[in-house]
């Protein structure tokens, strides 16, 4: 099946030699939700205006559902919403106002209805005759999902769409893009918040200085990349970690009630039964010990420091 | 590390994509710019009446009664009709510039730009709707200046299809004009830079107020200079004929063609570069 985003050794240099895209390339299937991670200024923005026609490439090419996105922009930006990272709204206007102009501007005939029901989903139907500018912020941010949403887009791309916004907004929003990926809308978002791609990707991409570095099932790249901790508490106050532990990259707490040991969940030998039985002989008892895998932000953050 | 392209992944099951059949014109599309533009007009509509009404009446106070009255006749016409076409000329030249210039910025200025670069919208249809929007303002205005002044002086309108031909492709080309404007600005300051320091010496100096007959020797020749005396030129000869004119109508047409073709050609060379609208 085409892929309803392709991208093809894309590359961004705006004026004044900053190079924000290198060569990146990534193919997103129908129906999935890809999260794009990165630090600020790592490209992710640009990426995603690249793609909706905002910004012009260098060089490479881009198509959605197998149609090239300059000849034949009136197809793929017909098939694309976005939902831009700054709140980039006509303060003056109604919201009833300028979702209806959205969906005017990409072509389509009214269809107050089909208006009606996207502002329903998005809790704003009561301020449809409300100004832009008595809104709340999280209102503000709903506004702008409602004119991605009013011309019906295959594919929804979301430009840090809960920043800023309060814990139930956020939940909101997730549900939202749920219902979205339900009704087969491919959903493409980068966000700062990684227990939001945690929570809802099915793949994810990082991005750092223009390089796409990963792109990975989020299962797997949380396999792949995922580490453990096992943390032990131990009976007796230790001064010091005995050298004949020193086979085992071990952190005592300042307390010297904890030690702490990290390793692989992937590696035929983790060491930690060889830790144990070690500990055992030498009579270092433990009183409870635990387990915790690390979460995509310490993969996130691991694969940021190893390539920065 | 992981193989970016994504091309290892088995497709998820989803029903074959319906392509949209967007038709070749966008007509929903510039009827969405253009009825949004028009709504901040008609938002303010006391305002936009009102200013132009009350300046033309004081014009009229002022060089009609005050100073015309001891103006007898201008090229065979009286100073208080002779200085309508010209009137009109500087209230569409400032209002196609404001309009339009202000239309494009503003969507700049708070980012709602984003939507129209990311619509299936072409340069052409992006124009129709902001110059079409600005155009009917500036010509709503001239005649309501037009209506006003006939309330003042005695008015005739020798070639009426003429006059509203001057008045629409002028209006378009101001508009245009300031659409240019309005894409290169990058601060509010800026927007009023043009207009301001260019456009109104340019109008005032253009004969709105009387014929280049009257200025001296070199300052006659200078005036030839100016684009602005063809087109007050050949306005005014819409209302009274060849001898109100101050050069040949045909070399009004021509220059107002010229500027209307330079406009269209700069704007159309944004939108291939996307020049401060995509970078």
């Amino acid at each position: 099946m085409t892929p309803i985003v392709s991208i093809r050794n894309l590359e961004k240099t705006y004026t004044g030699e900053f190079q924000a895209l290198k060569d990146v390339s990534l193919e997103i299937e129908r129906g999935e939700i890809f999260a794009l991670l990165g630090p600020n200024g790592a490209g992710k923005s640009t990426l995603i205006n690249a793609v909706c026609g905002i910004v012009t490439p260098t060089s490479g090419s881009v198509a959605v559902a197998g149609k090239d996105i300059k000849a034949d922009y009136r197809i793929t930006r017909s098939l694309i919403g976005l939902v831009p990272q700054e709140m980039h709204i006509d303060m003056f206007e109604t919201v009833w106002d300028v979702v209806s102009f959205s969906r005017g501007l990409f072509g389509l005939a009214p269809n107050p209805s089909y208006i009606e029901g996207v502002l329903r989903d998005l809790s704003l139907l009561d301020k449809r005759k409300s100004k832009l500018m008595e809104l709340s912020g999280g209102m503000k941010r709903r506004v702008l999902i409602a004119k991605a949403l009013a011309h019906e887009p295959q594919v929804l791309f979301l430009d840090e769409p809960t920043a800023g916004v309060d814990v139930e907004l956020r939940r909101d929003m997730w549900e939202m893009v749920r219902r979205m990926r339900e009704r087969g809308v491919t959903i493409i978002l980068t966000t700062h918040y990684i227990e939001e791609a945690e929570e809802m990707a099915d793949r994810i991409g990082v991005i750092l200085k223009g390089e796409l570095i990963v792109v990975e099932e989020k299962s797997a790249l949380m396999a792949k990349l995922g580490r453990k901790r096992l943390t032990l508490q131990l009976q007796d106050r230790m001064e010091a970690i005995p050298p004949e532990l020193s086979d085992w990259a071990l952190r005592l707490d300042p307390d010297g009630r904890e030690l702490d040991y990290e390793f692989n969940v992937h590696d035929e030998r983790t060491g930690v039964p060889s830790l144990l039985r070690r500990m055992s002989e030498l009579g270092i008892a433990f009183k409870d010990l635990n387990t915790t895998t690390s979460s995509l932000e310490d993969i996130f953050v691991s694969l940021v420091n190893t390539k920065s | 590390m992981a193989d970016a392209s994504g091309a290892d992944r088995a497709p998820l099951a989803s029903p074959a994509l319906d392509l949209p059949r967007p038709p070749a014109f966008n007509a929903h599309g510039v009827w969405a710019i253009y009825r949004f533009q028009m709504a901040r007009f008609f938002r303010t509509l006391g305002e936009s009446v009102a200013t132009p009404v009350i300046t033309t009446s004081l014009y009229f106070v002022v060089f009609g009664g005050a100073l015309g009255s001891r103006i007898d006749e201008v090229q065979g016409v009286g100073f208080g009709a002779f200085i309508v076409p010209g009137l009109i000329m500087l209230s569409l030249f400032t209002q196609s510039i404001f309009n339009a210039s202000f239309g494009i910025y503003f969507p700049k200025f708070t980012g709602t730009i984003y939507e129209i670069l990311s619509a299936p919208v072409s340069f052409f249809e992006i124009v129709l709707g902001y110059v079409g929007a600005a155009a009917t303002k500036s010509i709503i205005v001239g005649l309501i200046i037009l209506i006003v002044a006939a309330f003042f002086v005695d008015l005739r309108i020798l070639h009426p299809l003429w006059m509203a031909a001057f008045l629409v492709v002028i209006s378009v080309s101001f508009s245009l004009f300031g659409f240019i404007i309005g894409v290169w600005a990058q601060s509010f300051e800026q927007l009023n830079f043009i207009p301001m320091l260019i456009v109104t010496p340019l109008t005032f100096l253009g004969g709105a107020f009387y014929t280049i007959d009257m200025l001296p020797g070199v300052w006659r020749d200078v005036a030839m200079f100016n684009p602005v005396v063809y087109l007050i030129s050949g306005f005014r000869w819409s209302f009274f004929g060849e001898s109100a004119g101050d050069v040949p109508v045909e070399w009004s047409v021509a220059a107002t063609l010229a500027f209307f073709a330079i406009c269209l050609g700069v704007v159309w060379w944004i939108f291939k570069t996307g020049y401060r609208l995509k970078n």
